[in-house]
């Protein structure tokens, strides 16, 4: 037996939706696509191989016989995701303890550091000084301790 | 001695469930993890040593011959990396006790602390061992897991916001990684590296050039490549410093490990040397652009890591032996430079109170032990003479000069651009941070180093604000990159060996098949 058409679309799918999951801003879509997305890709490994009979010497043939490897590999694939998802739902947990929600938030430093940029307030603008952050002094000489 | 081989992997494995059984006796932890790592330490040098003396040494695990069982392989790129990442993380180590000890959380420890920090070892070890695409793989998802745990730890609001960033572009690459074995597998029917080696070169060319994307997308995301390093800035700075110092040090290096593995061994035709330079130059200039807007210490560490990796990508881009010499050189040289820096940045967080560079200032009369433990390694990456930055630069541009194509050329100047503007950022933080006066919110410490006067509340207490035992690891590392200036010349002898064999490619394949791949 040879990989079918079936299978190419079943990850075509998986890996689709997963993707389009992944996109989201709440942990738990980001979960359900990582997971989606972990089936895909094993589905697409399993076509890797041969496929046939069950990989037991002196059960058949040996040119029957389905590649066993692709299958160990999904084996510790499978135990990776799990271990992950089962990381992720702590973690999305948590922040819905922590934070009543879930969602994925913009990085606090980031957006500061634009925010100076946009208003030229960066640690390369000109002198400003009306702003409560104090200007850099470049100096090494003592000056009175505020 | 060949036996020697697994153990850099055992070890730290065994050490971790150890430490775990004894998750309720913290002193028995510390000894348990500070063994596990010398030894594995004392382990990483024999090795070197022996790949020096006898060629790359090869271990069949369980004794199931090649290809049909996972070889770990021992050669002079992977023990050098071996040894350097051991010792970065043993004093790391050192580093983590000695601010538990002096934040007193004795009562109340981690417990999965050195469990995980001991997995994560495990992880780096077998990536560099590896001579299985799969297992490789394994290496990977196990430092992996175990550095999602390190970068939550207390999973605190903002742990979990930087982390969930983190996990989430980890989780992308390790897809792709994977999907990638599948396909290689399929299109060849093994992942053994050195029979991989043979049979790439049988692929129709589009396949092959496929196939390498994949894997070069999968690993430019682990080592923060341009434009795939957006995580890295976002989520390091949150972690706890030994933390942030261990991952800077090592895990973006093992990314940078995997590209040079690959592309030498299974894609040594250098198709898309050129992509690869502009990606090189991109990374850099963007990275260290980045590092100069920055106004937090880590941060702007953070963007300089992303902004060196450039220079290592140079070098495998080049694909000549001296370009290949040159990116091991500066692989060993910024392992140890940035992990130090980090440190130093963790012990100017504990002196100052903050790594803000607008809230602190003085430091430089206030801890003028600190200055100096910041001001080499600064220094040292920034590539200033005779330290082993301008060394592993100087190789590289040189290996570029000599490439002589006009996108060398412009790698060239982009690099010394960025060596320039590296010293600008570092003299930056220098200026404000050590240089001017003292910051009135600045902790003040009284004649015994211990915190007197205003704080910051979550560091309140007669917490010592400089711990001997958080500063001797720290001088441990400046005096191990000194010393890498000091033994830079039989150390570019090495590296250039191991280039060489890296190109040569017979010296591995014949490591694992005496008698020529099947």
């Amino acid at each position: 037996m040879t990989p079918n058409l079936v299978y190419v679309v079943v990850v075509g799918v998986l890996v689709g939706a997963g993707v389009s999951l992944l996109l989201e801003r709440t942990l738990t879509r980001i979960i359900i696509g990582v997971v989606l997305i972990g089936n895909g890709v094993n589905v697409l490994i399993l076509m890797g191989g041969a496929f046939g009979t069950p990989p037991i010497v002196g059960g058949g043939p040996d040119e029957d016989m389905s590649d066993p490897l692709p299958q160990a590999m999904i084996l510790t694939a499978i135990v990776i995701t799990l271990g992950i998802t089962a990381f992720l739902l702590a973690m999305a947990y948590r922040s819905w303890q922590l934070l009543g929600h879930d969602e994925v938030q913009d990085d606090d430093e980031d957006t500061r550091i634009i925010g100076l940029a946009e208003r030229d307030e960066g640690p390369h603008a000109k002198e400003s000084g009306d702003d409560d952050l104090p200007a850099p002094v470049y100096t090494c000489e003592p000056q009175e301790r505020r | 001695m060949t036996w020697l081989v697994p153990l850099p992997v055992v070890i730290p494995l065994l050490g971790a469930a150890l430490t775990l059984v004894m998750a309720r006796r913290p002193a028995a932890q510390r000894t348990v993890s500070l063994t596990a790592l010398t030894a594995t330490l004392a382990v990483a040098s024999m090795l070197l040593w022996l790949t020096v003396a006898d060629g790359p040494q090869v271990v069949a695990v369980g004794g199931w011959p090649p290809p049909l069982g996972i070889v770990l392989i021992a050669d002079k790129l992977a023990a050098l990396m071996l040894v350097v990442s051991t010792a970065v993380t043993l004093c790391v180590l050192v580093y983590s006790i000695g601010q538990g000890a002096a934040d007193g959380d004795e009562e109340t420890p981690l417990s999965v602390y050195h469990p995980t920090y001991l997995a994560l070892t495990a992880g780096v070890t077998n990536a560099f061992l590896s001579g299985d695409l799969f297992n490789l793989y394994v290496g990977f998802e196990v430092l992996l897991v175990a550095s999602y745990v390190l970068l939550t730890l207390g999973s605190t609001e903002n742990r979990i916001r930087a982390g969930t960033t983190y996990v989430v572009v980890s989780l992308l690459s390790s897809v792709i990684f994977l999907s990638a074995l599948g396909l290689v597998y399929a299109a060849t029917g093994t992942l053994n590296m050195a029979q991989l080696a043979g049979r790439f070169d049988a692929l129709p060319d589009n396949l092959r050039l496929l196939l390498q994307g994949m894997l070069l997308l999968a690993f430019g995301i682990k080592a923060a490549v341009f434009p795939l390093g957006a995580w890295l800035p976002d989520s390091y700075p949150t972690a706890p410093a030994p933390v942030t110092a261990v991952f800077a040090g090592l895990l973006t290096k093992v990314g940078v490990y995997a590209v040079i593995r690959t592309e030498t061994l299974l894609f040594p035709d250098g198709r898309i040397g050129d992509v690869l330079l502009v990606v090189s130059l991109l990374t850099m200039v963007v990275g260290i652009l980045g590092a100069v807007a920055q106004s937090d210490l880590k941060r702007l560490l953070s963007f300089t890591l992303i902004s060196h990796i450039g220079y290592m990508l140079f070098g495998v881009a080049l694909a000549t032996e001296a370009g290949l010499s040159g990116a091991i050189f500066y692989i060993a040289h910024h392992i140890t430079i940035q992990t130090t820096l980090f440190l130093a940045a963790g012990l100017v967080e504990r002196r100052g109170g903050s790594t803000a560079l607008d809230r602190l200032g003085g430091l430089g009369r206030l801890a003028p032990v600190l200055a100096i433990l910041f001001f080499i390694p600064a220094l040292n990456l920034a590539g200033i003479p005779p330290f082993s930055g301008f060394l592993g630069k100087l190789g590289l541009l040189q290996a570029g000069v000599d490439a002589s194509g006009p996108l060398a050329w412009a790698v060239v100047a982009g690099g010394v651009v960025t060596s320039l503007l590296t010293l600008y950022a570092i003299g930056r933080v220098w200026n404000l941070a050590f240089w001017r006066t003292p910051h009135p919110d600045m902790p003040v410490a009284d004649s015994a180093g211990n915190r007197s006067g205003v704080g910051t509340p979550d560091t309140e207490g007669s917490a010592v604000l400089l711990p001997r035992m958080m500063l001797a690891p720290t001088v441990a590392l400046v005096a191990f990159g000194i010393a890498l200036t000091v033994v830079a010349g039989p150390l570019f002898e090495l590296t250039a060996e191991a280039a060489g064999d890296l190109i040569e490619r017979t010296p591995y394949i014949e490591a694992v098949f005496p008698g020529g791949a099947p």
